[in-house]
């Protein structure tokens, strides 16, 4: 695959913070690429500098080997993580708007119909629910056929079915070969939607790959999950160095034959025991730390 | 595509616009209702504060008339302004900047037979002569006389405009700046010049279709004076326009608070309606005060408008109005797109 998006040592301050500091990533032709980090690690500002929307302190970026310019305007959609529609004006009005922006632009009938707007495409856009709100706004983002597409958070505040009916259309832009780079907090997100993902903290990229790669080169240990109540917290701790967390106590072990065996043995009953598989939001709590970020 | 694109945007505002009924009522209905109000309230009411114009002469006047006239200068409530020339102190008289002027040394006095504030001033100044050898010698000014409202109306179209540009676009683009709307044009190949261009030319068609309602309406409710041509009052509003549309630009160049923005379009707005001699002359006025009121592009629109519509003048005559606009307008939209902040 070809490389579309190429960053080198990208910086960007602001006064003396350094919200983005010597980022390096390639992003390659169709792949969808995960930027997953804490609140402040720095993944707004690195898309927004990706997007052209920031400037920044010094690095480069290169779209199809080329400054950032006019055809990377005509080529990219972009999807912010709060972008508010001019009042007083239809769905279909802004998605009319938005297509004379651009040279060349995708069918609006076709639009409408492939995510869902007709119900609401003669309504004012300041009384659309935020589910229907984000599906225009990927439309919008959608509006020029872009190559690349990028969604900065675009599922943050959405029920379970509309994430779920936004990943389906995700999935679509991606199966018709558009290239995406998104922004998540949610590890579920990523795993089912990217093919690359990278973790940033304190405006570092620390880990960057595909996700069960991640997973195969952090992790070869599984999670043993028991109810609270069926285990003695000092029994848990000090034997199995067991975490506690909504009623259930977690341990981490290689050995799942050993650590069942001393359990049978200090007479925990197993009836509610579950062993999974170490996940991307374990990967992220483990590189990222488990204290609150503001 | 550039075209194209200017064009999506100016529809997109003016729909915005039309569609936003509390606006749209702002920017038609006020000014009409402004007009009815201010147009029966000074005619038919005096202000407080009498202008009385007086020949300074280096000749000595009588003992007699200056003994009356000085009982006539310590009339309180009257402003006295002492000027040199007769011929441009009439053609104020006829334009309500005076209400009298008086030559101390013939007892000579001419007035406008439409003042009402001339009417009482002359019954004041008959008064201070009653005692006097020599009684004041009245003289109506000549030619047709300027009623306060044929001085008032190009005033108050211009303060409409002023109204409708600074906080029609500076509002707008300070709002569209907070909401993020500015943000995600930005992430379109829109350019800050096309964007610019579209609301110049979105605010500027809006406020002269409602600046030629307001000029029909007035003209079928009160017949006022239009001795100039159509075509040049229509060019002098229209730089006026674009000149106070550039000034609101620039004021929203960078702000993303509507509080501030608020704030600054009102100090700019307010001393800019009340130096500008929209309501009142500033004849008599501090010379400072009267410097600053040069420097603010309203008074050049009202001065044009009313040298157009008053006297008659043709473009030659209001050409340094013109030119100060069309400098300004330039001035305030290079520093205004050089500035200009899409978030």
């Amino acid at each position: 695959m070809s490389i579309i998006l190429q960053v080198s040592h990208l910086v960007k301050k602001f006064g003396d913070l350094t919200a983005v500091n010597d980022v390096s990533f390639n992003i390659h032709a169709g792949s969808c690429v995960g930027l997953l980090g804490p609140n402040g690690a720095g993944k707004t500002t690195t898309i927004e500098l990706l997007e052209g929307i920031k400037t920044p302190t010094s690095g480069n970026i290169t779209y199809n080997g080329k400054p950032l310019g006019q055809q990377f305007r005509n080529e990219a959609g972009i999807m912010f993580q709060n972008t508010a529609l001019q009042e007083f004006v239809t769905v279909k009005e802004m998605l009319i708007q938005f297509s004379r922006f651009y040279p060349k632009t995708a069918n609006i009938e076709q639009l409408v119909k492939d995510y869902a707007l007709e119900e609401f495409l003669h309504q004012d856009t300041r009384k659309l629910s935020g589910g229907q709100k984000q599906r225009v706004l990927l439309a919008i983002a959608l509006i020029n056929h872009p190559k690349i597409l990028f969604l900065d958070e675009p599922t943050t505040g959405l029920d379970p079915q509309s994430r779920h009916n936004l990943w389906e259309q995700v999935r679509r832009v991606k199966d018709n070969g558009a290239t995406i780079l998104l922004t998540t907090h949610y590890m579920e997100e990523a795993y089912e939607l990217c093919d690359e993902i990278a973790i940033m903290d304190h405006g570092e990229i620390i880990a960057h790959d595909a996700p069960d790669a991640l997973l195969a080169l952090h992790f070869n240990d599984v999670v043993v999950q028991l109810r609270e109540q069926d285990i003695l917290p000092m029994i848990g701790e000090e034997v199995f160095g067991a975490t506690y967390r909504n009623g259930s106590a977690h341990i981490v072990t290689s050995d799942v034959n050993s650590t069942v065996k001393k359990l049978l043995q200090l007479k925990v009953p197993l009836e509610h025991l579950r062993i999974r598989a170490r996940d991307l939001e374990d990967l992220f709590l483990e590189l990222t730390g488990k204290a609150l970020r503001s | 595509m550039m075209w194209k694109r200017i064009y999506a945007l100016f529809v997109a505002r003016n729909t915005e616009f039309f569609r936003d009924r509390s606006a749209l009522a702002w920017s038609i209905l006020l000014p009409i209702l402004i007009i009815i109000v201010f147009a029966f309230a000074f005619t038919d009411e005096n202000p407080e504060k009498f202008k009385v114009a007086y020949l300074v002469s280096e000749d000595i006047v009588t003992e007699e008339s200056n003994s009356a006239f000085k009982k006539f200068l310590a009339t309180r409530y009257i402003q006295f302004i002492p000027v040199q020339v007769i011929d441009r102190n009439l053609k104020k008289i006829k334009r309500h900047q005076i209400d009298l002027l008086i030559d101390p040394q013939t007892s000579r006095y001419w007035i406008n037979q439409t003042s009402p504030n001339g009417y009482i001033v002359e019954k004041l100044l008959i008064a201070a002569f009653i005692n006097a050898i020599q009684a004041p010698i009245q003289t109506m000014v000549a030619g047709d006389q300027v009623r306060y409202i044929d001085w008032v109306i190009p005033g108050v179209i211009a303060m409409n405009t002023m109204w409708g540009a600074l906080f029609g676009i500076g509002f707008v683009i300070v709002r569209y700046r907070k909401m993020g709307v500015l943000k995600r044009l930005r992430a379109t190949p829109v350019k800050s010049i096309e964007f610019l261009t579209a609301q110049i030319m979105s605010r500027l068609w809006l406020l002269i279709t409602v600046n030629t309602l307001i000029f029909i309406g007035m003209d079928f409710f009160f017949d006022f004076r239009m001795f100039g041509s159509y075509l040049d009052l229509f060019l002098v509003f229209t730089l006026g326009c674009i000149c106070l549309i550039c000034c609101g630009l620039l004021i929203a160049a960078r702000i993303s608070n509507e509080e501030v923005a608020n704030g600054l379009l009102n100090v700019i707005s307010w001393p800019m309606m009340f130096l500008s001699g929209v309501w009142f002359s500033l004849e008599g006025a501090h010379p400072w005060m009267q410097k600053l009121a040069l420097a603010l592009p309203l008074t050049h629109v009202t001065e044009a408008a009313r040298e157009i519509m008053i006297d008659g003048a043709g473009l030659a005559q209001v050409s340094d109005h013109l030119l100060v606009l069309m400098g300004t307008s330039v001035l305030l939209l290079l520093i205004g797109a050089k500035i200009f902040r899409w978030e």
